[in-house]
């Protein structure tokens, strides 16, 4: 099959920052064609180039043999390239109807509503997609917000889906979902381009790897040449993934204890119901569970962010519930959706200033009320180089960095701080394979120093490897403990679906 | 062919500078026309302008004193700006200034002379400051919009200050116009060169440095800044946002009101009615231009003086209608406003739509 789309020399700047420097690739009709590179290594500048949202300093995009200039996405989309962005561009309040019809060119009449409708409604069935065209979208999961993206693409015919980390924000289940959606839609000729940082699912699903290193290109693979090793030597290169060693903890104290939390959501539902738990000194507690039984809920109330509407969460024996000390106490780490202006980074500020957004007033930084710039800095230029965080020019904001590398700032700040509790929710999300490690080595070695991490993760294998006890838990409420060295997924797996105990306390 | 615009990551140092400079151009060349129109000789009217303004020490001082009251304003709008917080009301919080600080300029009774000008200084800060504070407490506590409360509190506060001034603070002595009572000798600023020009000016540069100081050197300025950018992530971190949102709006306020109290105490030497001919209003046009740092409101502020005091010499010399000298200073703005755009957005001219 003739390539349909062909990228050649591409090369994009900004100021003090080479982000694309000479990339060239072709997809083919109908086929999945992977992503690969570290973060910040210009994927997503690459896919914002492609879909007309950036213009590149040099170098062409072909299609069917064309040379053409996009301006904006407009352009890209009426030559059938779509992209479906993480963060929604959807209207809460708004049916998914109406959202799908927000997105059409021609936005149809009252008349031919029913004709419209009628052709979502088929594209639904035909992807056995589960998803009601009537429901606002607020009330939906980020995996069916998703669709709707999707679906908008489809409706209009796009040739080539472009997705960049679709699955970061996706339960292990809804992912196999998107997979099997993708296959269909590649049978049917079109063309996926795929971002994504876990190997696995590269290795599942597609057809060619293109791998990109700092703004370069620097190999294609067809399926059946490339391996998970292959691939990962490829894309780090002489960089060397960080060693580190589990050591069991032995303490029995309890440094925090949860005891009867309930949080409701927005929707008034009970995101906890009578949540207990029991975390050690220096242990890794894994907490395992569907996406969507409480996870997040869990993490929000414990750094503060939703409040418990009954039940105590109790340092030692201090009731910090609602105090503030429980700032001081616990620090949070969490995936970053692609959606910057989230919590955790004052996207306009530098790196260096969001470094010690929590720390700024300790003696480190400030003089009285004076603030240590020269401190500030060093801090900065250490933490830069431990997390291998890529930045542009000293002082420019955190806004420009890739995704996985305003995410490297956030764990940075939140563990320099020496917490005694943890929080760490989906933290390895979104961050290429080699930081992923080095957040595990990070938190191993707090584990050692006494630090107590409850680290919320749907990856049963990150779990297994990083835990010394794991909690499962089922619809906002502990199902039970089980030794990760002593249990198998099938059981994990029962307890998640609340069909099984595990061992008490 | 198509035009495009395209944000800029990063706007080069270069652009920002020269940006204004070139708009100011375009704006004069415009402005030429009108002036043309009216069968006056541009290049000599923009001479005038210059001469009036910068060319002699009477100019330049009246040009400074014009300067004074808008710093003072600008920088309190701008202190705020950094919060994203939007304070409408430094006319107001002016008249409140000139208002505490002529309450203690006229009752106070104190003798000495930096005293007074310590309590004058208090009043006036305090004053502004509460007033302003009452639109922050409303934003805090209860998420009351600051734009509509600040606005609305500057009709309040001139109407305060003409009930005083008509009424029951009116000079016996001044044959019913609506002023006080001349301040004495203590109540009064310095003044140099015997021109109108005075400490008040030497004031406002040196609450524009401390500003500056304030908003790039200590934990507070870091804090607003934070607090600006995302407030969300603040409150994560921390800090305590309701408060910083008090604080700010009273400090942008209380800085305002300095203006007042520099009116009366150097200028005007009693508080009567119109102290302010709008400076609050273009101190938000200062702050927009000066892109929130303390340093380009100094600048800026001179830019406007220089037209205040050029607008009038035009009036003067050539019988220009006030609309006249009004337009001019609009047009000069509204290049300004547009270089900021040029400054941020990158206009290309692309070939093609789609298939080139
Ligand atoms: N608008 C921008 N202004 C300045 N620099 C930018 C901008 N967008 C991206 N960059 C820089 O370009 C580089 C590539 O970023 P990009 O977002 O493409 O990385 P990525 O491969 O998608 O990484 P990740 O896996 O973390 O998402 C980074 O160094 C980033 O800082
Ligand atoms: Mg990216």
């Amino acid at each position: 099959m003739p390539d349909f789309l062909q990228i050649e020399h591409i090369r994009k700047t900004f100021p003090g920052v080479i982000a694309l420097d000479d990339v060239s690739f072709s997809v083919t009709g109908g086929e999945i064609h992977t992503l690969l590179g570290e973060n910040g290594a210009g994927k997503s500048t690459l896919m914002n180039v492609l879909t007309g949202l950036y213009h590149p300093d040099r170098g062409e995009i072909r299609i069917d043999g064309q040379k053409v200039g996009f301006t904006s996405p407009r352009d890209s989309l009426s030559c059938g390239i779509g992209m479906v962005h993480q963060h929604f561009m959807l209207v809460p309040a708004h049916s998914v109807f109406e959202n799908i019809l927000l997105a059409l060119d021609n936005v149809p009449n009252l008349f031919n509503r029913k004709e419209y409708r009628a052709r979502i409604k088929q594209l639904i069935d035909q992807f056995g997609l589960d998803l009601d065209l009537d429901s606002p979208v607020w009330k939906l999961s980020i995996g069916a917000q998703q669709w709707i993206e999707l679906i908008k693409l489809l409706m209009r015919d796009c040739r080539l889906l472009i997705l960049d980390e679709p699955t970061a924000v996706l339960t292990p289940q809804e992912a196999d979902r998107l997979f099997s959606v993708l296959q269909q839609l590649k049978q049917q000729g079109k063309s996926i381009i795929f971002i994504s940082h876990k190997m696995r699912e590269v290795m599942q699903i597609s057809d060619r790897v293109t791998i990109l290193k700092k703004g370069h290109s620097i190999a294609t693979l067809e399926r059946g040449s490339f391996d998970e090793n292959r691939l990962a030597s490829l894309m780090i290169g002489t960089d060397q993934i960080p060693e580190w060693q589990k050591n069991l903890q032995m303490s029995e104290e309890i440094v925090l204890e949860i005891q009867g939390l309930s949080v409701r959501n927005d929707r008034g539902l009970s995101d906890l119901d009578s949540f207990d738990l029991k975390l050690k000194k220096g242990e890794i507690l894994g907490i395992a569970g569907v996406a969507g039984n409480g996870q997040k809920a869990l993490a929000e109330v414990l750094t503060g962010l939703k409040s418990a509407s009954q039940g105590r969460i109790m340092a030692k024996d201090k009731d910090i519930t609602h105090s503030d000390a429980k700032k001081a106490y616990i620090a949070g780490i969490a995936h970053i959706p692609e959606d910057r202006k989230s919590i955790g980074i004052a996207p306009d500020m530098s790196v260096d200033e969001n470094l010690i957004m929590k720390s700024f007033r300790n003696g480190a930084f400030s003089h009285w009320i004076f603030q240590d710039k020269k401190a500030i800095r060093r801090n900065a230029a250490e933490k830069i180089d431990q997390f291998a965080i890529k930045t542009g020019p000293d002082g420019s904001p955190v806004r420009y960095l890739s995704g996985g590398n305003i995410q490297k700032v956030i764990i940075a700040r939140e563990l320099s701080e020496k917490p005694a509790v943890l929080v760490a929710l989906y933290p390895t999300r979104g961050l290429d394979i080699g930081s992923a490690e080095y957040v595990h080595k990070v938190i191993a070695d707090g584990a050692d120093r006494g630090m107590s991490t409850i680290l919320i993760a749907e990856d049963l294998d990150e779990l297994l490897k990083l835990s010394d006890r794991i909690a499962v838990m089922f619809r906002g409420q502990l199902v039970g403990y089980v030794d990760p060295r002593n249990t198998t997924r099938e059981e994990i797996g029962l307890m998640m679906s609340g069909e099984k105990q595990g061992v008490a306390g | 062919m198509k035009l495009i615009t395209e944000r800029r990551e990063i706007s080069s140092r270069l652009l920002r500078f020269s940006a204004p400079i070139v708009s100011i151009a375009i704006a004069l060349f415009v402005a030429g026309f009108l002036l043309l129109a009216s069968g006056v000789n541009p290049l000599e009217a923009y001479r005038e302008i210059i001469i009036e303004s910068l060319g002699s020490i009477y100019g330049l001082s009246e040009t400074l004193v014009k300067t004074t009251p808008l710093i003072f304003a600008g920088l309190g709008v701008s202190l705020a700006f950094r919060m994203q917080i939007w304070n409408i009301g430094a006319e107001g919080q002016i008249y409140m200034g000139a208002l505490g600080a002529s309450g203690v300029a006229l009752f106070s009774g104190i003798g000495n002379h930096w005293l007074m000008m310590g309590a004058m200084f208090g009043a006036a800060f305090l004053c502004g400051g509460l007033w302003a504070g009452v639109a922050g407490f409303l934003r805090a506590r209860w998420k009351v919009n600051e734009v509509i409360v600040t606005l609305l509190m500057n009709y309040i506060a001139i109407l305060w200050v003409d009930y005083l001034v008509y009424g029951p603070w009116k000079d016996p002595k001044g044959f019913n116009f609506p002023l006080t009572a001349q301040f004495s000798d203590t109540a009064r600023l310095a003044e140099y060169f015997n021109t109108r020009l005075h400490s008040g000016f030497f004031l406002a540069i040196f609450c524009a440095l401390v500003l500056y100081l304030f908003m790039e050197r200590t934990v507070w300025g870091y804090e607003i800044k934070v607090i600006g950018s995302n407030p969300k992530a603040a409150q994560y971190a921390g800090m305590h946002t309701g408060a910083a949102i008090f604080f700010v709006l009273f400090l942008s306020g209380a800085i305002a009101g300095i203006a007042g109290f520099s009116e009366v105490a150097g200028l005007q030497h009693r508080l009567q009615h119109g102290i302010s001919p709008g400076y609050g209003y273009t101190a938000i046009i200062i702050a927009w231009l000066a892109k929130r740092s303390a340093i380009g409101v100094v600048i800026v502020s001179f830019l406007m003086g220089i037209l205040l005091v050029g607008g009038d010499s035009l009036q003067l010399l050539w019988q220009l209608p006030v609309a006249f000298v009004y337009a001019f200073q609009g047009l000069i703005l509204f290049f300004l406003l547009a270089s900021d755009f040029f400054i941020q957005y990158r206009v290309k001219l692309v070939k093609g739509g789609r298939h080139a």
